[in-house]
């Protein structure tokens, strides 16, 4: 029997199907469930183009088998933006940035750069690039993309202190 | 480039695993954190007809320390010896190594256990537990047996684990008191796999000679390498510049790299070279709790 019924959490809704076991997450995302915004590149684990959030982690999508995401959370990049489309810091700063040509690898580079937003040094350009590195870009030659990441760190920051300002 | 067919079962228990493989033998593939087969599934330089997807074995999962000894369930992440504060503080090294791992979206899903039977030759994970004198510790339905790294290692990507063995515990010995490590590496852009590298461990006595030092290059030869010669003569000199010059001098008496489409043999000994040196001093350093 070379298919599985699975149930994946996928940006907070539970999505059910019976898919090939030897169909790749990638895959079921794109091609099952539509969302296409999650992108491939190489499907060896290089580019980063169809990097996912597994559990909140950044993760290959085509390094993974749709069937290993049985009852856990992915989160893609239509999770983003706000449910009124309202975008995400970090794709308002992409934007004002340019942080994107053709646009290929930027999801890959939003969902890897997201968890990063609260906790990475912005001021050191170097750690900013080491954890970007397993994306990547041909067209931009990334430093509009390492500006774009520090942008929406520090506007996430100032919203935080903003937000506890008015708590206190 | 989708993987081929194949069969697929998920176990919920390390003897229902062992069961599979005791049926399925040489036709069955152990699929861990997938950073490895899935890629060689997806290029289709891998068909094997069943894969068996440990994962969900809850028992390879847990880390552990007892009696000194680092106990790592096979399962566990690559990530979680780059955040874990018992591997942070007990064994630095790890922690070192696994941050030249590929990159964090690899670390995420890559397991300790799936490195060591990978047994990539370029792979950090290997060579740097070969420094730690780690075992290995392999389950089959006939019985458990514990392996060490040097008969663990047959050669590039070829082990000691028999078609029926699972491997289900990575151990690390205690680090003595007076102990430094240090892992370097060198690779043409991040996250790439080495093109040379060290691992170095280094304990000091009172009076600032070694007592003890365990050298592992990476990239010099196809399998985690020791260089029990070379660490010898260390023993009872301080480890200073001379020391670390002299030490590696020897070195290509010893194992001589080859020519690959990445290096040629002569320039990967000069960077292998300096990278030895590099971590035996900063190992030294550290041994006497003088950091970077």
């Amino acid at each position: 029997m070379n298919d599985r019924e699975i149930t994946v959490e996928v940006n907070g809704e539970p999505r059910s199907a019976t898919v090939p076991v030897r169909m790749l997450l990638s895959d079921f995302l794109r091609h099952i469930l539509t969302l296409t915004g999650t992108h491939v590149g190489c499907e060896q684990g290089i580019c980063g183009a169809c990097t996912v959030q597994l559990d909140g982690e950044p993760v290959r999508s085509c390094l993974m088998l749709a069937v290993q995401a049985d009852g856990r959370a992915v989160r893609t990049v239509e999770a983003l933006a706000d449910p009124t489309g309202t975008p995400h810091p970090l794709q308002k700063a992409f934007h004002a940035e340019h942080a994107l040509q053709c646009g290929f690898c930027t999801a890959g580079f939003l969902m890897s750069a997201e968890p990063l937003l609260e906790s990475i040094d912005i001021a050191d350009e170097q750690k900013v690039r080491e954890a970007l590195s397993g994306n990547i870009c041909r067209c931009t030659g990334y430093q509009s993309i390492v500006a774009a990441v520090e942008d929406a760190a520090r506007a996430i920051r100032e919203e935080d202190q903003h937000s506890e300002g008015k708590r206190a | 480039m989708k993987p081929p067919p194949f069969a697929y079962e998920v176990p919920d228990t390390s003897q229902e695993a062992l069961a599979l493989l005791a049926a399925h033998g040489d036709e069955a593939k152990v699929l861990a954190g997938g950073q490895s087969l899935i890629p060689l599934l997806n290029m289709r330089m891998a068909r094997p007809a069943l894969l068996v997807d440990v994962n969900r074995v809850a028992e390879l999962s847990r880390p552990t320390r007892r009696e000194g000894r680092l106990h790592l369930g096979a399962l566990t992440r690559q990530a979680f010896l780059e955040r874990s504060p018992l591997v942070a503080r007990h064994w630095p090294l790890l922690r070192e190594a696994a941050r030249w791992i590929a990159h964090p979206q690899i670390r995420a899903r890559g397991t300790v256990g799936g490195s060591v039977a990978h047994a990539d030759a370029n792979a950090e994970l290997p060579t740097v537990l070969a420094a730690l004198d780690a075992v290995f510790v392999a389950r089959s339905l006939r019985g458990e047996r514990t392996i060490g790294w040097r008969e663990f290692f047959h050669g590039p990507f070829e082990t000691e684990l028999h078609d029926d063995e699972l491997l289900t515990e990575i151990r690390v010995p205690a680090l003595p008191p007076g102990t430094g490590t240090a892992f370097t590496e060198f690779a043409r852009r991040r996250g790439d796999f080495a093109m040379a590298g060290a691992a170095a461990v280094v304990t000091l006595d009172a009076d600032r000679t070694c007592r003890h030092a365990a050298l592992a290059p990476l990239g010099l030869e196809p399998v985690p390498l020791r260089m029990p010669e070379i660490e010898a003569t260390l023993t009872g000199r301080v480890i200073d510049e001379r020391a670390a010059r002299d030490a590696t001098d020897a070195l290509f008496a010893y194992a001589a790299p080859a020519d690959d489409i990445h290096a040629d043999a002569i320039y990967r000994r000069e960077v292998t070279t300096a990278l030895i040196r590099r971590a035996l001093l900063l190992a030294a350093q550290r041994a006497e709790g003088r950091d970077e």
